[in-house]
């Protein structure tokens, strides 16, 4: 029973983290709009993600839908918890994904939905890093349902990890620019990519500073034997992907940095886990509390065994379908 | 300014607005993304460009509509969780697992071709390309599968238990998924699909016949739609004959309110009240024109079987008549009224005057937009007849919602509404803009496939050739 729940909640964390890195670069495109030179670039810039971006959009739906699922208790918890946050972040996801097509569609009204992007992938970043934040910091739950208020998610500390994440994803989306195209819009992106670099290293480092002393039992597990050990490796790795990312940067390698970033992000992510484990809702909601029955946990593994792998074949394909740099000249509409 | 307004009231209304905005979305691309992959078919059998051009014409609609379709889509996946919570710790064991085998079915699936199905047949080549098209039109039919199947449960549930915490409990998979309302929800919500997407088509057709007669692609288009008209209306009828039979069976007080019925009929013959206006407060419908016996003939198809009255039921127990009453009757109409339109064009055909029968054409382009009105009333009546609860009999609407303040739930509701109408009706009007264009018959140009260069220029003028 707890080894379903467990395996659940593996299956969960990898939806989440997927969907972080894929739809990372999709909303970090958006998030660099502004930067990018004129509407011809930022067309380029819709282009590299146009084939690929509801698939990664999908992993939101299955790690919302999964939580349903196989943690309906921490679902139910977390929604009217971090209700603000998800009405937000669902609606800069309506700009945000309108847009693709808005954009063809419209003849004078091009530059308005070219904003609605940036402010809907803006907006939905910014959800997502206070949503992470308030996680973090714990929610209050008593019986079986929310207990706190509607603004409780609204403290410096998720502010902060909002910054993050919104300047992770402008580095994920300038990395994959830079793997994606060429010329002037990858010289960009790489401009771009060292300063956001910088910044997302500091507020990792905040961030991280400021994890341990938000409870008292992230302190211990960070700086006690044996979850302690990973206090040592993670930021050792976390220097080894910062260097491979400068190193990227300054080859003018074309994976390189978007690579490392993503190894940035795992890490983070996988800090985090440290973190929250074995709870799935801190303080108090334990991964075996909020699990559903173990008939509801077999039936969806039966299928998710099945069908996961065969997403992940099929996605890759997709990826190897529309390989290659794409210039001005490719246009998908 | 939400202070007449309960959490519960306003979290019910924020429901039924993103629901009927989003299933507006799926009724038509269930249907297209079918008859997308019937033209690709028909270009690669057949080697005629314009089955290619009309696939390209259709495409471009598809696009845009089912990205309206994911986006609001995704907000429904999160409703479940921001304003209804109790509804989602307690039904999410059961409901949960089959909306996650939706997501891992059909929403990847979709997502995983529609790139190369839109874009991607010069990059895969023309067979890779038709499987691709082929999957995304099963990807739509699996996500009606197990949506129609979670909502179908929550009016007919079976195969569940309830545990210590209050919630269902999954006992038998089988029975949850064939409940008894599904098969019948399933037939006749797919059913609606085809149709909502047969009368957009050959409204469009008949459009574009009225306004070029010569054109290929336009006949085409009213031919098929016209088509699909006859032969799937008569199905249809039938298909929402056997599922009010099953929810008489399943959920009599529904059918009740649906038919206006305060009283009961021990005796059996019921009346048919065609017309009247139900007063729930008073519990009698008023000013009604009914025939006689023809309720219990519909609905029992006898004249003596035994029919409950809303009376019949505590009232705490009743759904509300005066709306479902009316939009019952809504769908109906529009049914019969595609009926019509079906055999018209039969005759019109036979007597060789299809593409050129002027007022059968109009009454198409009249009838264009008639499949939504149909799937909505339809989903209206069948949602608003489930109350007061959310599961049926057993969890009631009120036990479900989250505890949130009315303020929270009013100003996300207002949120919503805004967003809403401007952004799907900016959608709506380059849907549109698109079916204005003229369809073309021949390949002009070298150009085949998606691609269109991204030069600034009149792009979206494509399409249109005068």
């Amino acid at each position: 029973m707890a080894d379903l729940a467990e395996i659940w909640a593996a299956i969960i964390a990898f939806a989440v983290l997927a969907y972080v890195v894929l739809d990372g670069f999709d909303l970090g495109i958006g998030i660099l709009f502004p930067v990018l030179k004129d509407r011809q670039e930022r067309h380029v810039a819709m282009n590299t993600i146009a084939p690929v971006w509801d698939g990664n959009e999908t992993w939101l739906v299955l790690g919302g839908g999964g939580l349903f699922a196989v943690f309906p208790l921490a679902y139910a918890v977390v929604m009217p918890a971090l209700y603000p946050l998800i009405i937000a972040m669902l609606l800069g996801l309506v700009f945000r994904g309108v847009a693709f097509e808005f954009i063809h569609r419209s003849a004078r009204r091009k530059g308005f939905w070219e904003a609605g992007f940036f402010a809907g992938s803006v907006v939905a970043a910014l959800a997502q890093g206070m949503a992470l934040g308030a996680l973090v910091q714990g929610i209050a739950v008593e019986g079986r349902a929310y207990a706190g208020g509607t603004w409780d998610w609204l403290t410096p500390f998720s502010a902060l990890t909002a910054l993050a994440l919104l300047v992770g994803y402008a580095l994920l989306g300038a990395g994959w620019l830079i793997w994606k195209t060429g010329g002037d819009t990858q010289a960009r992106a790489r401009r771009c990519a060292l300063p956001l670099a910088v910044a997302l290293l500091a507020l990792i480092g905040a961030v991280s500073l400021a994890t341990p002393f938000l409870r008292p039992e992230y302190l211990a597990r960070w700086f006690s034997w044996p979850s302690g050990i990973w206090s040592a490796v993670v930021p050792v790795l976390m220097a080894l992907a910062a260097w491979h990312l400068w190193r990227g940067l300054r080859d003018h390698d074309d994976r390189r940095p978007f690579l490392a970033t993503v190894a940035i992000f795992v890490l983070c992510y996988l800090g985090l886990g440290i973190s929250f484990y074995p709870n799935i809702v801190p303080p108090g909601l334990s991964i075996a509390d909020a699990a559903a029955p173990a008939a509801s946990l077999r039936f969806l593994l039966v299928g998710a065994a099945v069908l996961v792998p065969m997403i992940l074949v099929y996605t890759s394909w997709s990826y190897w379908v529309f390989r290659g740099k794409i210039g001005p000249e490719d246009g998908y509409h | 300014m939400f202070e007449t307004f309960s959490a519960l009231d306003l979290a019910r209304f924020q429901f039924a607005f993103t629901i009927s905005a989003h299933i507006i979305f799926p009724a038509f691309t269930i249907g297209l993304a079918s008859f997308l992959a019937v033209l690709n078919a028909l270009w690669l059998w057949r080697g005629d460009p314009v089955y290619l051009r009309l696939f390209d014409y259709w495409k471009t609609i598809f696009a845009v509509v089912f990205g309206m379709g994911v986006v609001s889509g995704i907000v429904m996946s999160y409703q479940f969780g921001t304003n209804w919570s109790v509804f989602s710790d307690k039904a999410g064991p059961i409901v949960g697992p089959l909306m996650g085998y939706e997501v891992l079915s059909a929403f990847f699936l979709e997502a995983g071709f529609l790139g190369v199905m839109l874009f991607g047949r010069q990059r895969v080549g023309e067979g890779v390309h038709m499987a691709a098209t082929a999957i995304v039109a099963i990807g739509t039919l699996f996500s009606a599968f197990w949506i129609l199947s979670v909502n179908s449960w929550m009016q007919t549930p079976t195969g569940y238990g309830v545990n210590a915490a209050g919630q269902f409990v999954p006992e038998d998979w089988l029975a949850v998924i064939f409940n008894p309302s599904f098969p019948y929800r399933l037939v006749h919500m797919v059913l609606a699909a085809y149709l909502t997407t047969a009368f957009m088509v050959g409204g469009v057709g008949a459009w574009h016949l009225i306004r070029s007669p010569d054109s290929r692609g336009a006949a085409i288009m009213f031919s098929m739609a016209m088509w699909m008209a006859l032969a799937v209306t008569p199905l249809q009828i039938v298909a929402g004959d056997a599922h009010g039979l099953n929810t008489l069976k399943h959920q009599p007080a529904k059918i009740a309110a649906m038919e206006g019925h305060y009283e009961g009929f021990p005796q059996g013959g019921a009346p048919l009240i065609l017309f009247g206006l139900p007063d729930d407060q008073a519990e009698v419908t008023r000013w009604k024109v009914e025939i006689p016996y023809l309720g219990s003939l519909i609905l029992t198809h006898s004249l003596d079987v035994p029919l409950k009255g809303l009376k019949d039921f505590p009232p705490e127990d009743r759904p509300k008549s005066a709306l479902i009453f009316w939009t019952f009757r809504i769908m109906v109409a529009v049914g019969f009224a595609m009926l019509g339109i079906g055999l018209w064009a039969a005759w019109a055909r036979f007597r060789k005057r299809l593409y050129t029968a002027r007022w059968l054409h109009l009454a198409a382009v009249a009838m264009a937009p008639s499949g939504f009105l149909a799937v909505l009333c339809g989903w209206i009546t069948t949602e608003v007849g489930r109350q007061p609860f959310t599961v049926y009999g057993l969890l009631r609407t009120v036990d479900s919602a989250s505890p949130l303040q009315a303020g929270a739930v009013g100003a996300s509701l207002m949120a919503f509404v805004l967003v809403y109408i401007f952004v799907f009706g900016t959608g709506t009007l380059y849907v549109l803009r698109l079916m204005s264009l003229r369809p073309r018959d021949r390949i002009e140009t070298e150009e085949i496939g998606p691609t269109r260069t991204a030069a600034p220029g009149p792009v979206t003028l494509e399409g249109q050739d005068g």
